[in-house]
Order: structure tokens, then sequence, then C-alpha cells
């Protein structure tokens, strides 16, 4: 019961966005836990009933349909197969010789948070002032205009987490986003999908508060043994919170008085905020591992991992995601032994490998990060069929964050985020043709008109150009 | 004659090198397809046969009997990285071990980046595995404008590597050429101006004193072989303005060699740029307003420069010293946004070749040096990989860190040993 009043508190409100009222505290519809006051606001466009045909479908689940159809309707997916008709009215795409696949989920991105121009007033992409900084949330951060969300449009992404940056043990809480131009972030903010929570492991926090910034002696953390006590006095302290606001919701006691940063944490100590953890070296990835068992919560995705591929089977056996890049290495120590078959080695022992970004270039052709893995795994006598892996760029990115019942395949009832590919998208050659956000074409890259210019791209030198 | 005898026993040891012979011996080179850069243009199922360190034919029929064979998809030249800091900084976040520039250094101009070159860098091996044979390095600006000296370099990771040192002068101009003069781009034109005025008058100046305006004596000294005309200087600019500004400034100095580095705006003074025959090096993956001197930035930036007849080198300006790599995918990106492929793929050749007087590198013609690389697709193609890769006929080791790392750990089965003692 209690787990339940809880889920209540932090996890509708969450959804529905609209849990404010007073009362006594003593009855759980009248507590006054306004968890999320800047609800999503977001609302399809219209679209059509389209019928994309002769292509060849990537199910985003695994399955591969030459001379494909898929059918949206009503901003969902209606129908995949290889025999479907146009109902009344619907617009048909004949798709021969291109690819349709699921939309590409970025989980990890900066977008409009250290956004272009990358402008010292812009600098809003992490709350560096402390090591436990859970009380911010990215969404406030989040400038609609950055032109960069246009441009991971048109490399076919169609749903982003965004991302405080890992300067902090706690960095704050992400938001997931669906990609449309908006006034506001509420307009994008993914509906129904969890809050998260950006923590980061290693050499960031201990250099930005231990011996960085002209702070010697400075505060803690100085090393990565004062990273792990930093976590776990915080969570000490959530599981405190956590005790108290339960006692309360049970009907015992005085309402406690809210706490931002404790508030978070203790919505990711009950699962309804989910974790998600920079960290590049696989030792400390397996501290992480117990330190979450230790406090009783789940790690989603493990961001950058680097060294995945030295633990893969222990990540497969707790079951967690590792969100990686396809060749970055060496630029830092705990990116040093870097490889490119990392993410077909993570997914070949069984565990959840995740292509991300964290760059406003990479974003743009995930695809293509995901292709060389693959075609570097396949070197190394990983055999996954290109259908297989593209649950790195969509189903699992979409598991990590929380969404997968809603969109990360082509299935019927899904949201209808789909790209068309002018070619096999593991080509370098290829590129994105339309991209649908529930069913409405919100890109088409041989159509001016369908395709959005930013208000801070109007007036300026390049207005309206291909990007 | 060392290095010879390192070379073949490097390719003795190398498990998965292509080549079965050392470096004195011929090879032959078999291609479905073969670039070759020159007036040949692609040759189908071409041969291309190598012998003491040169090209000696290249052309289609029938190997020479008896010659030993590697066979591959795709051959072509040896890539040259146009713009790299590879070899000279291990791990760029770690001070100790990144000799790209020097912000606490008295000196500028004079800083040879050369002195900081190491061949056994673990970048050197992981670059030439993805094909590339030759980089051109170029120090970091860090306290001044005056960058330092570049070099050039071949990836053998052998003693002796450099094979032209001060081959260019690099500058800094635009916003970082700006806040490194002290905070406005008047500051950093007049620390240019006042740097040529320098070298001009040395003798005068430097008589009795160690500093001139802008230069201490060794910066003048060094910056003087490019105020005189005879040594490339490379120009980092990006904004249209900050274009035609160097270009002005080439007019007032018609014996300055300049090449322009970045050139996000390049396209829209094309024209100009293919009059005055500037070539350009830039990273075509730039299409974002990522700074106020970018706002015009676009993909289709390499191809429409290369269509006005701008000599144009296609780099990775992202992470110059580990992934100068990904020029092969950038220059990709770029014929998919317009750039013809085998413009394309001269900018990874010949164009840098041209830039920097490489003289028979970035080609497959007889009697030009024999780096070669076989792939096992279009080298272009994200999704291929070269198979062997030869520099001055020598079958180079396709082994690095990375692929040893990867060895250790494709099975994680630990029973009887720890993973340490699988190497």
């Amino acid at each position: 019961m209690k787990k339940l009043l809880l889920s209540a508190g932090l996890g509708v409100c969450l959804a529905l966005g609209a849990c404010g009222g007073s009362g006594d505290g003593k009855k759980k519809d009248d507590v006054p836990r306004v968890f999320d006051p800047f609800p999503s606001t977001y609302a399809a466009y219209p679209s059509a009933p389209t019928l994309i045909t002769n292509a060849t479908v990537l199910d985003g689940k695994g399955g591969l349909i030459e001379g494909g159809s898929v059918l949206i309707e009503g901003g969902k997916i209606m129908a995949v197969g290889t025999d479907l008709t146009a109902p009344e009215g619907a617009v048909t795409v004949n798709a021969a010789g291109k690819w349709v696949t699921p939309g590409i989920i970025d989980n990890h991105s900066h977008l409009g948070a250290s956004p272009s121009p990358g402008v010292d007033a812009h600098g809003d992409g992490n709350e560096v002032s402390g090591p436990v900084t859970a009380e911010v949330w990215v969404e406030h951060s989040v400038w609609p205009q950055d032109p960069g969300f246009t441009r991971a449009l048109a490399g076919g992404i169609t749903s982003l987490q965004i991302l405080p940056g890992s300067a902090n043990l706690f960095g704050g809480r992400g938001v997931v986003l669906k990609n449309v131009p908006a006034r506001s972030v509420q307009e994008m903010k993914f509906p129904g999908a969890p809050h998260t929570l950006k923590m980061a492991c290693g050499e960031n926090p201990k250099r930005v508060y231990g011996y960085g910034r002209g702070a010697f002696p400075g505060g803690a953390p100085y090393s990565r043994m004062g990273n792990v006590a930093g976590y776990r006095t915080a969570w000490i302290e959530a599981t405190d919170y956590k005790k108290k606001w339960d006692k309360f919701l049970d009907g015992e006691g005085e309402q406690p008085a809210r706490n931002l940063e404790l508030e978070t944490l203790a919505g990711a100590l009950n699962g309804d905020i989910l974790v998600h953890m920079h960290c590049y070296r696989a030792d400390e990835m397996a501290v992480i591992l117990d330190l979450s068992k230790e406090f009783g919560y789940k790690v989603a995705s493990f961001h950058h991992a680097v060294e995945a591929y030295k633990i893969a089977d222990k990540l497969a056996e707790y079951g967690t995601c590792s969100s990686m890049w396809a060749d970055w290495w060496g630029f830092k120590m705990e990116a040093y032994d870097g490889i490119r078959e990392n993410i077909p080695m993570v997914h070949n022992a069984g565990a959840c490998a995740i292509v991300h970004s964290d760059s406003d270039i990479g974003i743009q052709r995930l695809n293509q990060e995901a292709a060389k893995a693959w075609s570097d795994g396949k070197r190394a006598g990983i055999d996954i069929p290109i259908e297989v892996a593209w649950q790195w760029l969509s189903l699992n990115p979409a598991k990590s964050l929380g969404i997968e019942d809603k969109t990360g395949s082509l299935e019927p009832g899904k949201m209808a985020d789909v790209v068309v590919w002018s070619a096999n998208p593991f080509s370098v050659y290829a590129q994105a043709e339309q991209v649908y956000i529930d069913g409405a074409l919100m890109y088409d890259r041989n159509d001016p008109a369908i395709q959005p210019v930013m208000d801070f791209e109007l007036g300026q030198p390049g207005e309206g150009d291909k990007k | 004659m060392i290095r010879s005898l390192i070379s073949s026993l490097a390719v003795g040891l190398a498990a998965f090198s292509a080549a079965p012979t050392a470096a004195a011996e011929p090879v032959a080179i078999l291609g479905e397809k073969v670039w070759t850069g020159t007036a040949q243009g692609t040759l189908t199922n071409g041969v291309v046969v190598i012998d003491n360190g040169r090209i000696v034919s290249v052309g289609t029929g029938a190997a020479p009997a008896g010659m030993p064979q590697v066979k591959a998809e795709w051959v072509t030249p040896g890539l040259i990285s146009a713009f790299s800091r590879t070899g000279i900084a291990e791990v760029p976040g770690e001070k100790s071990a990144n000799d790209t520039g020097a912000g606490g250094s008295p000196f500028s101009a004079a800083l040879n980046a050369a002195d900081g070159f190491n061949p056994d860098a673990t970048p050197i091996a992981v670059t030439r595995l993805e094909g590339f044979t030759r980089i051109a390095v170029a120090p970091d600006a860090r306290a001044k404008l005056f960058a330092g000296q570049g070099f050039l370099a071949d990836t053998s990771g052998l003693p002796g590597s450099v094979f032209k040192d001060r081959a260019f002068a690099f500058v800094v101009l635009g916003e970082r050429g700006a806040s490194l003069s002290g905070g406005s781009r008047p500051a950093a034109w007049a620390a240019l101006r006042g740097a040529f005025d320098d070298v001009r008058f040395f003798t005068a100046r430097y008589m009795t004193h160690n500093d001139g305006n802008v230069l201490t004596r060794m910066d003048a000294q060094a910056f003087m072989p490019a105020v005189k005309g005879d040594q490339l200087i490379l120009i980092e600019a990006r904004r249209t303005s900050d274009l035609e500004a160097i270009m002005d400034f080439k007019q007032e100095n018609p014996m300055l060699k300049i090449a322009i580095v970045g050139a996000d705006e390049g396209w829209r003074v094309a024209d100009r740029l293919a009059a005055m025959k500037i070539p350009v090096i830039v990273d075509a993956f730039s299409n974002l307003p990522a700074s106020f001197s970018q706002l015009a930035a676009t993909s289709e930036n390499a191809g429409r420069l290369a269509k006005a007849g701008v000599p144009v080198a296609i780099v990775n300006l992202d992470d110059s010293s580990h992934q100068a790599r990904l020029a092969t995918q950038i220059a990709g990106n770029a014929v998919a946004n317009g750039l013809p492929f085998d413009t394309a793929m001269k900018a990874l050749t010949t164009v840098p070749a041209e830039i920097f007087g490489m003289s028979s590198l970035g080609v497959l013609a007889p009697g030009a040096r024999a780096d070669v690389v076989a792939w096992d697709g279009d080298p272009l193609e994200i999704t291929s990989a070269p198979t062997a890769v030869f520099i001055d006929g020598v079958s180079e080791p396709m082994e690095s860190r990375q692929t040893k790392l990867r060895d250790r750990y494709l099975s994680l089965d630990h029973t009887d040993r720890p993973l340490a003692y699988k190497h």
C-alpha cells in the first residue's frame, strides 16, 4: 500500500502533471505534492493517414521486411507488412529502393542546454556550484531555439534525452523530448516519459571539485573514493527523507518539509526516476552496480561506458544498458582503453547496447556510428544482422528511458515515429529523406517548406540553406 | 637500414598483415577497383606493382608471374591527413601527456611541434590502421596567435618518421586569434602585422634587443621563411569577413603561401579563393552556427568550394589528435552532400600532397613512393576498412593497442587465469 501511495506521489504526478492542491496532508489525494509543475503540453501535429510502400523495413525489434509497407493512421503505427492497402484518402509514399526504420532516439544529448552558438551566455549545461545538485532540472536550461534540434531532426532523431553535464556526482534531472520545434520546453516534453537523474563517475567530479577551479585545497571529492563516499552520503540522506514521506503518506505524523534535492533522489530510490550514470571505466561501473544494490535502486544505463566490453557479462547479468560511442577514445585517461568493437561486444554478451552521441555533430548521424561499430564487430567475428543492430538506435534507448511501450519500434499502436532513408542507413551515402513524428511529416529533405528554421537563424547568413 | 630491419621484424610479427613480403621485395597489389589519383582514374581489376619502396607500374591485366600478391576490393594511395595533432598528444586531457601547445611559454612562432613528436604514441598506429600513411601535424596556439611550426611525418611509428620538419607555420585568426591577442580581431591583426614588421626589420630591430614589437628574436627568426614566402602558412579562420581579410592581406603580400584551415563560411567567398588559388582544409561536418563565426556553415561547403575550383582537403578538426582517421567518414558525408567522389578522394590524397609539397605521394603512379592501401570496400564507406597498408613499400603491422585490448576481451572467460595473462 505504502508503495502504491508513493508511486501516486512521484509517478502519477509526473505522468499527468496535474497534482496540485492542498489539504491536511493525511489523505493521499490531498497531499500538496506538486512534483511536476512543468507538465508536457506536447501535442502531435496533424497527420494524414500515410502508407509507405515498397521499402526495406527494419521494424526495430529485430525484423527486416523486403518490399515492406508501413501504415500510419491517427499518428500511430497501424500495420507493418508486405500486403497492406491504403485506406481511402491516404497519402501513399512509394519508397522503392529506400529503407524505413523507427526514428532514432539519442539518450545522451545536451541540445538546448549547451546550444549553438556556444557563447558564454548559453553555458546552461551544468550547475557546477556543488558536487550534489540533484535539485536542478535540465529542462529549465533547455532553449528550444537551439538550431541543433533541427540538424538532429535531419539525421532522423525523433526523441532524445537532454542531460545535465557530468561535473557533479549528481548533476540533476534529465528530460525526454520529442524532437519537434517549439516555443517552450513543455511543448517538447515526451508525454508520460519518466523523469531521469544524471550521475557521474570518475575524473570529472574529482577534477572539478577536488583540485580544479583554483580551489586548492578545495572541497570534496578529490578522488574516486571521495566520489563513492559522496554518492553514499547523499543516498543515506535520501533514504531518511523517503522514510519520512512514506510514514506521512501512510497517515502518520506531520507533512515533512519538501527538499528539492532529496525529492529527486527519493524518486530514484523508489524507481520512478531513472538513473543514467556517466561512467567510463569497467572497475568503476562494477562499484556502482554494488552501490545501487546497497541503496536499492537500479542503473538504467551507463553512459559513455568506454570499457563496457571488459565487463559485458556483469552488465548483462545486472540488466543495465550501456550508452556508447562507436570510436571515441583516448581524449582523457578514463577513455584510454576505448576500442571500436565495444558496442558489438556488449551486445554479444547479451547486454543492452545503445549508440549515443553526447554531441551536436554526432547526433546527426547515429546510424553511421552504429554502422561503424556493426562492421567492426563483423570483422572481429561478431556477426549481427543489421535489423538486430538497429535496436541500438531505437528500442534499446527507448527502454533506457522507460518509453519502450510508446515508441522505439514499428509496432501497431506505437507512436508513428518513422524515418524514410534514401538508401541502406548503414551506408555513409544514405540520408534521412523524411522524418515523421507521431505520424506528422516534420522533415522532408526534398522540400524546403518542410525544414524548420529556428528563430536564431532568421535574418542571418545561411538562413534556410541546406544544412 | 635500421628502419628497414625493424620493419621486416614488424611484418613478421604482425598477425593480420596481408602482405607476405619484406620491404625490398616486389609485391603486386590487385584491386577490383584501383583509385589512382592520376589521369588513369579508377581502374577496374587493376594491378599496382611495388618494389624497393617505389611504385613500379599501375595498370590492368595479369600480375607479374611469381610475384607475391595482395588482393583487395579497393586499392588507393596512402591517405594523407592535412591537419592533425597525431603523435604530439598521447592523452590530450593529461598535461603531462600533451605536447600540442604551451600557454606558459614565452615563445610562440618558434615552437616546433616536431620537438614533441613521439612515433611510439598509440594514436599513430590507430590512425595508420584506417589507411592514413602521412600526417601533417600542427601545434596548437595557446599563448599567442602564432602556434608555431608544423611538420610532416609518416605513420610507420618508427624513428625517423618525420620527413619534413618546419613544413609550415600555423597562425590562428578569427575568434580564437582575437582572444589570444588580448580580446579583439583588431588586436589579432595588429599582432600579425607587427610580427611581419619584426621579421622584415629583423637586423635593425634585434641588434640590441631580444624583443620586437610582437615577437622575440627566436620567434622572428622562425617566422622569417613564412613572411618571405618560402614557407607555407596555415591560417585558421571561419567567418566570411575573416576570410576576406586574409585574402586582402595576401593581395598586399603576394609572395605569401597561404592555406586556410576551417573556412566554415568559405563557400560564400569560393570564387575569390579559387581565383587567388588559396587551398582550404575543411571539416565537412561543420553545419551548425556553433559560434558567430560559423553562422553560414553548411554540409555543402566542401562541395560548393570544390565546384568553384578551390582545392579542398578534408580533415576532422573536432579531435585532431586521436580521430584524424574519421576524415574518410567526413569525406563520405561530403559526397552525400554534393562533393563528387573523385574530388573527395583527392581531398584525402592529392590535395594535401599539393598543399604541403609532398612530392610523389597521394597518387598511384609509376615512380611514386609506395604508400598503398588495400581495402575491403569503398574507402569512404563507414563499413569499410583497410586490409593492408604499405608505407614506402613496407607492409605495416595491422595491429594497435586497441586491437590488442579487443583480442584480450573478446572472450571474458577467466576460469583458469586472469585475463592479464592473455597477451
